[in-house]
């Protein structure tokens, strides 16, 4: 539905963004993940129109949107830090689209309705932006790019401002609208528990280019770089004749000394870190300079000594080979 | 608040010495009486309220108004596409422009004021150059009219329009020209309902310091109107300094504090929004 073809990007003659060709599917939830400056946001503000590729050509329906105005773009972006309107109360700012469209009044009113409904503003809806709180403001922004009926909705790390607490809920609250209102959502956030969570595919960016592309569950199990594999999850890497492999940190066996079982690795437990419902060994591995963390089964009960010495195995088929 | 309140109190003091004293001595003068010489005496009349009914200076205090609006206006518009491109250039055009702005500052008003007779008069700079191309056969009457004092009156004022306006745009969040675009706003659009809205702030410091500086501006008035453009603070100023009835000069002074406030006021009420007083309650 949505297609970049080679799009580049430069900034003063820094690289931005290295070619990238992508298919965006309908209706799909599409989220570009990377840490900032990895060029997720310039794609989005691409799409959106506000930056013009460098080179490559961008189409929505198979139609060239490239040399288009953000303002004939058949899509709506979602802002970072929302954009609301200040003068204009919550009503006012979801008509906004509509009015600028020329839509009869009657069919503006019932839109709005209709999208402060789904975004559960409807007692808010005289209210300014300047009187509701962060995560009402966001919904605000939510509801004044739907109410276009978009094609496509971008979003830019819509989540980021909000508190943990909020954006657990508005993620669920997020996908679930993306599901009753079928529409394609390009997402993007730095977040990669909130792209796991939401996303049907996942584009893993990093310094202007893809590292990877696939399903959360393919991302997770079969990284394809170095970089996927740690950004992406947590994750051990481990090192045989020049070849890089990872073992997830709940794949790791932690084995006692005493134990006498022969294992891959041993090193010193630095530090026991109990998560509620799972504890992780932090160890240090011996002759490798860097320390591997272990998630332990729920049912163990072993108690652990920091300093002690702790085996390290793991079942040859749980690693992960990187790249080439 | 109580804090605040107290932390307050030097601009307050300040306040009432230089300001809300000398305002209740010009009230108090204006309903005394005067002798034979100008001198000031204790004689509670109206006489000096009731010379301001004179047709001659009703006129004058009409004039005034329309002038006063007229520059305000003129101001406006000239200011607001000049503050929107320096806020809108890069960062060495924009401060040229601010520079530019300012530099008339830096020389004398008065001496800027001649300037413009020697331009403006009959043998002037410009009547000379229309008469050497041909345009005009004899020199045109420029000097000493009412347009002579509306160009003085903007020339001198428009930085009091233009820097208001320019720190409203620039303090302005871009974004928000992006969402209006990406909502569907063509440039023209997202101006008109976005950028408009929220530069009204600057708009108003602007006009309201151009219209009451230009209310009680008498240089120029003096200077490029000649006697036929008298406004009324150049009466003010005649009935203080040379006709000593200082009565009548302050019953005039109060009778365009209390117009200058009603107008401000309206003005005020016209420009803000439900949103600005919504946030005013709350703030």
């Amino acid at each position: 539905m949505i297609e970049l073809a080679a799009v580049e990007k430069h900034f003063a003659g820094q690289v931005a963004l290295h070619p990238l060709s992508l298919t965006i599917k309908e209706g799909e939830f599409l989220t570009l993940l990377g840490p900032s400056g990895c060029g997720k946001t310039t794609i989005l503000r691409m799409i959106a129109g506000f930056e013009q590729p460098t080179s490559g050509k961008i189409l929505l329906d198979g139609k060239d949107l490239t040399n288009l105005p953000p303002n004939r773009r058949d899509l709506n972006l979602v802002f970072q830090h929302y954009a609301l309107f200040p003068h204009m109360t919550v009503e006012e700012n979801v008509a906004f689209g509509l009015k600028m469209k020329k839509m009869p009044i009657k069919q503006q009113q019932e839109r709005v309705r209709e999208a402060v409904e789904m975004t559960q503003l409807t007692a808010l809806t005289k209210r300014y932006p300047h009187q509701l709180s962060g995560g009402q403001q966001q919904r605000v922004a939510i509801a004044r790019a739907i109410a276009n009926k978009p094609r496509v909705l971008l979003l830019d790390e819509p989540l980021g401002a909000l508190d943990l607490q909020l954006r657990k809920s508005l993620q669920a609250e997020l996908k679930q609208l993306q599901r009753s209102l079928g529409i394609t959502f390009v997402y993007v956030t730095h977040d990669q528990e909130e792209a796991m969570m939401m996303s049907d595919r996942i584009v893993v960016m990093n310094s202007g280019r893809v590292e990877q592309i696939g399903t959360p569950r393919e991302i997770y199990a079969q990284p394809a770089t170095l970089f996927s594999a740690t950004f992406v999850g947590e994750n051990n890497i481990f090192s045989r004749d020049g070849q890089l492999f990872a073992v997830r940190p709940e794949k790791l066996k932690a084995v006692r000394s005493g134990e006498g079982v022969e294992t891959k690795r041993s090193g010193e437990l630095m530090d026991v870190q109990y998560l509620g419902g799972v504890h992780k060994l932090i160890v240090q591995l011996e002759n490798e300079p860097m320390t591997v963390s272990i998630v332990l089964d729920v049912n163990d009960e072993r108690t652990w000594q920091i300093g002690e010495t702790v085996g390290v195995d793991w079942k040859p088929e749980d690693e992960v080979v990187i790249g080439s | 608040m109580k804090k605040s309140g107290l932390s307050m109190l030097p601009v307050f003091l300040w306040l009432c010495l230089f300001l809300v004293v000398p305002m209740l001595i010009v009230v108090g003068i204006s309903f005394m009486g005067r002798d034979e010489l100008g001198n000031v005496v204790l004689d509670f009349n109206l006489d000096a309220y009731a010379l301001f009914f004179d047709p001659l200076y009703l006129g004058i205090y009409w004039d005034t108004i329309v002038l006063s609006v007229l520059t305000t206006a003129l101001c406006l518009l000239l200011s607001y596409p000049l503050a929107y491109y320096i806020a809108n250039a890069g960062p060495r055009m924009q401060t040229w422009g601010l520079v530019l702005i300012t530099v008339p500052f830096w020389i004398n008003f008065l001496i800027r004021t001649y300037a413009w007779v020697l331009l403006l008069r009959t043998q002037g700079i410009v009547n000379e150059f229309l008469l050497s191309i041909g345009l005009i056969s004899e020199p045109l009457q420029m000097l000493y009219t009412k347009g002579a004092v509306l160009l003085g009156m903007v020339y001198t004022f428009i930085p009091f329009m233009v820097l208001p306006i320019f720190v409203a745009l620039e303090q302005m969040d871009k974004r928000l020209l992006e969402a209006a675009s990406d909502l569907g706003a063509s440039s023209w659009k997202a101006f008109w309902h976005i950028t408009l809205p929220q530069t009204k702030s600057g708009i108003m410091t602007g006009s309201v310091l151009v219209y009451v500086s230009t209310t009680g501006m008498f240089v120029v008035t003096d200077i490029l109107g000649g006697a036929k453009s008298a406004m009324i603070s150049n009466i003010i100023q005649s009935q203080f300094l040379g006709a000593r009835n200082w009565p009548f000069g302050s019953a005039l002074s109060v009778i365009f504090v209390i117009t200058s406030l009603i107008l401000i006021a309206l003005f005020n009420r016209a420009m803000t929004s439900r949103y600005q007083r919504v946030r005013e309650v709350r703030s």
